[in-house]
């Protein structure tokens, strides 16, 4: 977890977290905290005697978030507990909850550590890259709500998800794959053993009953590799086949199923000593190539949907009395609560309560909209202010926001129309070695069919793509690990690939151009007092609205002092006095004292705050969206390659600045509903374009998904994003120019790894071709050949990594 | 001569002795986490007090 950098020495940090104290008031013992929170937890760890959690890290602490205390209720219910557990016998029950909080060793002791806070819990144990804690429990003594709650109070607030399961199936593949390469090497190795007398040419020297065992024994050993060891690319290739795609692992399969079967027959008729090592040697690399090509994010997710960010359960008033049930079964015409700072999960009616609603998930509009009795809420939504009372008048799954969910887009599989490199290069590959394999049989045909059958599979086994093979995941996978460690983390190793076919870049206005938590903050009227800006910091403290948070920050040297009768009307302003004034916060006529009454007064689309104090008016704060750093530079170096679109859910009111950059203005399209944007992509794709998609929010899941390629721009990694292919984070934005250009290059290296091995294959068929492949010269060609080409596209993309500036 | 045929023999399964413990470390997931255990090696074990009546 980042700190903030920016600390002057004198500021109290708090023991706790680390963050600067706002003041000196919140202490215990001595020790100073940021806020109550922190306090509480502090006085938890203390009473237990874990306080040995503060000497692990240093300031390892999370401050908790303040929420309403019902909020794991939903746990209690039978069904959703049977969701969530991993296991349960009715005594015992085994949970494992993702906990994106943590980040420390600190964090790993205390998580395993959570016998000494509930009595309970029997088990706990970390996997700290997952981010995972899995705790059992005795049912008798506690509950897994009680469990979610200590977490929750501790400030390591679990991530519940109720489609769970689905990541269990990749961890199995990973582990078969372990499983194949464990048995690949383990033959390798040991028929290179065998056929050491083969290559040394001792075998004409030792008695001729070793040469038969030692062959037999290196049939044995080869079994395993061909028949399990390889088997994924039998697979492979044949549903390529099915769907009339010769893919790279047809080749691979040819190589393989001719050397194993010549090496057979000669093993079996005493004619030879057979290419097994050869064989084996293969698939043993081209699986390691595939662990290396397999890097994954563990911590992070690239498929979420709504129901990441939406609540697992809302408070349902049935007949007067609260409930708490899971969300899928809210029905039509349920009264539900939803509290300050609560997500709307269903369009629904107000019914009760002043609505102040943030739609920044939906829109990236920044401010609340206020709303009255009667108007209909969207889902997606944020209510800041007050509890307010709702009706529910659509399906969870059919509101206006989730509706995008049941796009055709979200339902299949991500299927680029264009074809992968491999694929296009690997059809002319295969062509051209049958080619030549039947050319070399028929050249030698004339002298005897037993040569010419001796030069077609000499041919076939050298020409195998191996070279090929092992440059494409190990470029990509090295690529890929490049660009992780620039902050750039990507789903799987194609991504890099897709990257470097763009044509066109589509992006989101608000949190992807501009921050989504700084702002420009200026004041426009009459020059404040230093104590006027006291004032107006004491006020805006008091409030959660994000404009009077926003003015908070930017007030951060300010004194704060002591407010009382503070009032907060949703929608129009907050005031409250201090000392002797009166200070007044909020919508213009809010702020020259208007009675708040009056409808019709709203801070939609306006960023000014206007500012009263004792009833006079002084100006207002204009409040404006803060553009990341290196903006123009970015987009005029992108500018020169691509055609660049820019599809915002917000009004027009930026657009004379973005004009600036935007070379065509034409391509600037604002009030876009998450909907358009999808169908904007389309449209693209349709032209032919091969369209990159940046955007953040929610509003933009439905473009990053129908996209080629969609980047989600993050300012912390381990938060929300919506589903997409690579996450970047926010700081690093200006880095994309030379993201797009490395992944260009690596076709490139990819292309000149395979030129270099094609120099050695071309000794090689020129020894295969004139039937000349004797087992030695095949054991060191092959290996020297592939180690290589390893060697030589992973140096090659450091270094063009190093020149493009990644660290 | 025959001498090698036992040292074969010897020498694969040996070989294959690795390849079992090494199948059976992937089984029970000890390369799923390559991290915790580091630093979980580093925590001490300690006594834990009993919990005072008033603190």
């Amino acid at each position: 977890m980042e700190k903030k950098n920016t600390t002057n020495k004198t500021d109290i940090l708090c023991y706790h977290c680390g963050d600067v104290c706002r003041d000196e008031s919140v202490e215990n013992g001595g020790l100073h905290f940021c806020c109550s929170g922190c306090k509480l937890v502090y006085e938890i760890l203390r009473e237990n005697d874990l306080c040995k959690y503060y000497e692990l890290g240093e300031k390892p602490g999370i401050t908790p978030s303040v929420r309403s205390k019902v909020k794991y209720e939903f746990l209690d219910d039978e069904q959703v507990k049977k969701q969530v557990l991993a296991f349960s016998d009715g005594k015992m029950s085994v949970v494992t909850f993702l906990i994106p909080q943590m980040h420390c060793s600190s964090c790993i002791w205390l998580l395993e550590n959570m016998h000494r806070l509930d009595e309970g819990v029997t088990y706990s144990r970390v996997d700290f890259p997952k981010k995972k804690a899995t705790i059992k429990f005795n049912e008798e003594k506690t509950s897994l709500r009680k469990i979610a709650e200590l977490l929750d109070s501790l400030g390591y607030e679990p991530s519940i998800s109720l489609d769970a399961a689905e990541k269990k199936i990749r961890s199995d593949h990973t582990k078969k794959l372990y499983y194949k390469i464990g048995v690949a090497g383990f033959c390798f190795g040991n028929i290179m053993l065998l056929s050491f007398p083969e290559y040394l040419g001792l075998e004409k020297l030792s008695d001729p009953e070793f040469h038969k065992l030692f062959g037999f024994l290196n049939l044995l050993l080869s079994l395993p590799v061909f028949f399990y060891s390889a088997s994924e690319y039998y697979i492979s290739a044949f549903k390529g086949l099915k769907n009339k795609v010769i893919n790279l692992d047809f080749p691979v399969f040819l190589g393989i199923l001719v050397s194993f079967i010549r090496s057979l027959y000669e093993i079996v008729f005493q004619t030879g000593a057979g290419y097994m090592d050869s064989m084996a040697g293969l698939v043993f690399l081209l699986l390691v190539g595939k662990v290396f090509q397999s890097k994954t994010y563990d911590s992070m997710n690239f498929e979420r949907t709504y129901k990441s960010y939406f609540p697992l359960s809302v408070t349902v008033i049935k007949s007067g009395t609260e409930t708490t049930i899971p969300l899928e079964k809210l029905k039509i015409g349920d009264r539900i609560l939803i509290r300050n700072n609560e997500i709307i999960p269903v369009d629904s009616i107000l019914f009760r309560g002043d609505g102040s609603i943030d739609y920044s998930f939906v829109t990236g509009e920044s401010s609340p909209v206020p709303k009255v009795l009667g108007e209909i809420i969207y889902a997606g939504g944020r209510q800041t202010g007050s509890l307010i009372e709702l009706e529910v008048i659509k399906n969870v799954s059919q509101s206006y926001l989730t509706g995008l969910w049941n796009n055709d887009t979200f339902r299949k599989e991500k299927a680029s129309s264009l074809k992968t490199f491999s694929d296009v290069i690997s059809k002319y590959f295969t062509l051209v070695t049958l080619i030549l394999a039947f050319a070399g049989a028929a050249y030698n045909m004339q002298e005897s069919p037993d040569k010419a059958l001796n030069v077609f599979t000499a041919i076939l086994i050298v020409a195998c793509p191996c070279a090929l093979a092992l440059a494409i995941p190990f470029t990509f996978g090295n690529i890929m690990r490049i660009f992780g460690r620039n902050k750039f983390y990507v789903k799987n190793a194609s991504v890099v690939e897709y990257l470097s076919r763009t044509t066109s870049i589509v992006f989101d206005k608000t949190g992807t151009l501009t921050h989504s938590r700084k702002s420009d903050i200026s004041f426009s009227g009459k020059k404040l007092s230093s104590n006027e800006l006291s004032l107006v910091k004491s006020l805006t403290r008091q409030s959660t609205h994000p404009l009077s948070r926003k003015i908070y920050e930017y007030l951060k040297n300010k004194e704060t002092l002591g407010v009382t009768d503070f009032t907060e009307r949703a929608g129009k302003g907050i005031s409250g006095r201090i000392e002797n004034d009166f200070v007044v916060i909020g919508s213009e006529e809010f702020a020259a004292g208007m009675t708040p009454e009056q409808n019709g007064l709203s801070l939609e689309n306006s960023s000014r705050v206007y500012l009263s104090v004792n009833g006079e008016s002084l100006g207002y704060f204009s409040v404006s969206n803060s553009y990341r750093e290196g903006l123009g530079e970015t987009i005029s170096a992108l500018e020169k390659k691509y055609e660049l679109h820019l599809l915002s859910g917000d009004n027009e009111s930026e657009r004379p600045f973005l004009e600036k950059y935007f070379r065509d203005p034409l391509q600037m399209y604002f009030r876009q509903s998450p909907e358009n944007k999808l169908k904007y992509i389309k449209a693209l794709q349709n032209e032919g374009s091969s369209v990159l998609m940046v955007g953040d929010g929610l509003n933009d899941a439905g473009a990053l998904k129908q996209s080629d390629i969609g980047i989600s721009i993050s300012e912390n990694v381990s938060n929300f994003s919506p589903a997409c292919d690579g996450i970047l984070e926010a700081e690093r934005f200006n880095k994309l120019p030379d993201i797009l250009k490395l992944s260009g290059d690596s076709i490139k290296i990819i292309i000149t790894s395979f030129a270099v091995s094609f120099v050695y294959n071309l000794v090689a068929l020129e020894i295969a071709f004139r039937g000349l492949l004797e087992p030695i010269i095949a054991a060191v060609l092959m290996p020297v050949s592939s180690i290589s080409v390893v060697l030589f596209s992973v140096l090659l993309s450091n270094f063009v990594a190093k020149r493009r500036g990644f660290g | 001569m025959s001498v090698i045929v036992v040292l074969i023999a010897v020498s694969v399964l040996v070989a294959a002795g690795f390849l079992a413990a090494f199948l059976w470390a992937v089984k029970n997931g000890q390369f799923e986490d390559k991290y915790t255990p580091s630093v979980r090696m580093l925590f001490d074990d300690e006594k834990i007090k009993e919990k005072q009546e008033n603190k």
